[in-house]
């Protein structure tokens, strides 16, 4: 496929990640809708996040201003180099910026200068794996700074929340994050987590599970069992639709584990909010076909 | 019920206010986050001093388009974190009276406190709300530090006409923010087996 030809396919990805609520998504906040009750303030301001998602859509701008970072996940087959899909994914992101469907949101952290265009020192991100299957599949997670700020890692023991080196120690760190975050990674959102890896791994992985549909179940039967037990948890903290009190805290929680060195025990937690953004695309000989 | 307000206000119609209440906001406004408090603190702001008298700032980095003529237009427009602007905002409120300070998840004791002395409120408005909220803003008046802050930090003079918010934070010492964390601090101390 020719470059022209793949950058506009990379910026349409763009532009219906930052215009589109995905459907698990969309089905999550509908049920947390009813949750909340009608009349409640809960279910007015979820009602409102949705019209605004569906506004954002008919309209083809953002959902939200914040347009987040960039983090591309592709796999890409013989037929692609990977430096032609990456010059094309940097080339769709300066388009997307332009078109408004991006906000320019990188920024030099020495001189204060944003570059405009989102793109600079490993902006867009983007995670290659090769496969010999030809074609491309391209993930990409537009992720807010908001939320990003209030993501936390702990390393344990923890003493502090009386958090241990098992699953009951996970469950504490979990908990823990999500109160601590109140309304401000803009609830309700989705929580990503990792157990173990290294301090960067570990991180990286607790973001990846914003990859997977809301509405799936975890293969690992006690991961899975954890999961469903923090969902309901963590919806009793009552901290509500943008904290303002509520039985929704969270659309979901998306646990994975990664071998860990025997000195360490790390336990990350990623929070996504509720303009939870993502989109995948499809590329096979000259079609294209989005997830949705 | 929703209660109307129109900028410039008045520090009577501020103190009328109470958390919970909702608002519609018609005037003139300017947005302001990160980089805007600083300077706002570090210098006496020329650009915005008068603007900002009796009038609110607005927590928002938004998406904005210059059309061929020049004007702007607020395409995206939903309100950021507040917390960040904690060490600066309670300075801004009494430097410049501001009556209304915009944004989302709260703010701390020290701008709570400036709210109860000089008459001003934290008002909510939904994160993420960004294409609704942009429609609101009917208006792009001016910009300040475009060049020097970059879009998102840029001091945009916007007028607004029927903005929805949220009393959060009112002028009496009453915060929804510090009552929701105290309950759901119950709560977790609950499941924690605190």
């Amino acid at each position: 496929m020719d470059k022209a030809k793949l950058t506009e396919h990379f910026l349409e990805l763009i532009r219906r990640a930052s215009t589109t609520l995905p459907p698990d998504v969309e089905r999550a906040m509908e049920r947390a809708v009813e949750a909340e009750g009608e009349g409640t303030s809960g279910a007015a301001t979820l009602s409102l996040m949705l019209e605004n998602a569906r506004a954002a859509s008919s309209n083809s701008t953002p959902i939200c201003q914040d347009t987040g970072s960039l983090l591309f996940f592709i796999e890409y087959g013989p037929d692609f180099k990977a430096a032609e899909v990456e010059d094309a994914a940097r080339e769709a992101a300066r388009k997307a910026t332009a078109n408004y469907w991006l906000r320019p949101n990188a920024v030099d952290p020495v001189t204060g200068k944003n570059s405009g265009d989102n793109t600079g020192i490993e902006a867009p991100h983007i995670e290659f794996k090769h496969r010999d299957e030809p074609g491309l599949r391209v993930r990409l997670l537009l992720k807010g700074g908001g939320s990003e700020n209030v993501g936390v890692q702990y390393k344990l023991p923890d003493g502090s929340i009386g958090a241990g080196r098992d699953l009951e120690g996970v469950r504490r760190c979990v908990i823990d994050a999500v109160y601590k975050a109140q309304g401000k990674g803009c609830a309700p959102g989705a929580i990503g987590v990792c157990i173990g890896g290294d301090r960067c791994t570990s991180f990286c992985w607790s973001k990846k599970q914003f990859l997977r549909d809301l509405d799936d179940t975890n293969s690992d039967q006690q991961l899975a069992e954890l999961e469903k037990g923090l969902m309901d948890e963590l919806n009793q903290l009552g901290v509500g639709p943008m904290g303002l009190g509520g039985k929704t805290t969270v659309l979901g929680v998306k646990i994975a584990k990664l071998h860990r060195a025997p000195a360490c025990f790390f336990v990350s937690v990623s929070y996504v909010c509720w303009a939870y953004r993502k989109a995948a695309m499809t590329v096979s000989g000259e079609e294209v076909s989005y997830d949705y | 019920m929703t209660t109307k307000i129109t900028l410039p206000v008045s520090e009577e119609e501020i103190r009328a206010l109470k958390a919970g209440d909702e608002v519609s906001i018609t005037g003139v406004m300017i947005t302001g986050r990160d980089a805007a408090h600083k300077y706002l603190v570090d210098t006496d702001g020329p650009e915005v001093r008068e603007i900002l008298k009796d009038s609110m700032i607005y927590h928002c980095g938004p998406v904005v388009k210059q059309d061929d003529d020049g004007t702007w237009e607020f395409v995206a427009a939903g309100p950021t974190t507040s917390i960040r602007d904690e060490p600066y905002e309670a300075d801004v409120i009494e430097k410049y009276q501001v009556r209304g300070v915009i944004g989302k998840g709260g703010m701390g004791q020290r701008t709570q406190a400036a709210c109860d002395k000089f008459g001003c409120v934290y008002l909510t408005a939904i994160g993420g709300l960004a294409t609704i909220l942009a429609r609101s803003v009917v208006e792009v008046p001016d910009v300040h530090k475009l060049d020097e802050f970059g879009a998102p930090e840029a001091m945009w003079v916007i007028k607004v006409e029927d903005f929805p918010a949220i009393v959060t934070m009112d002028s009496h010492g009453r915060s929804i923010h510090d009552e929701i964390e105290e309950q759901s601090r119950a709560n977790y101390e609950k499941l924690l087996g605190k």
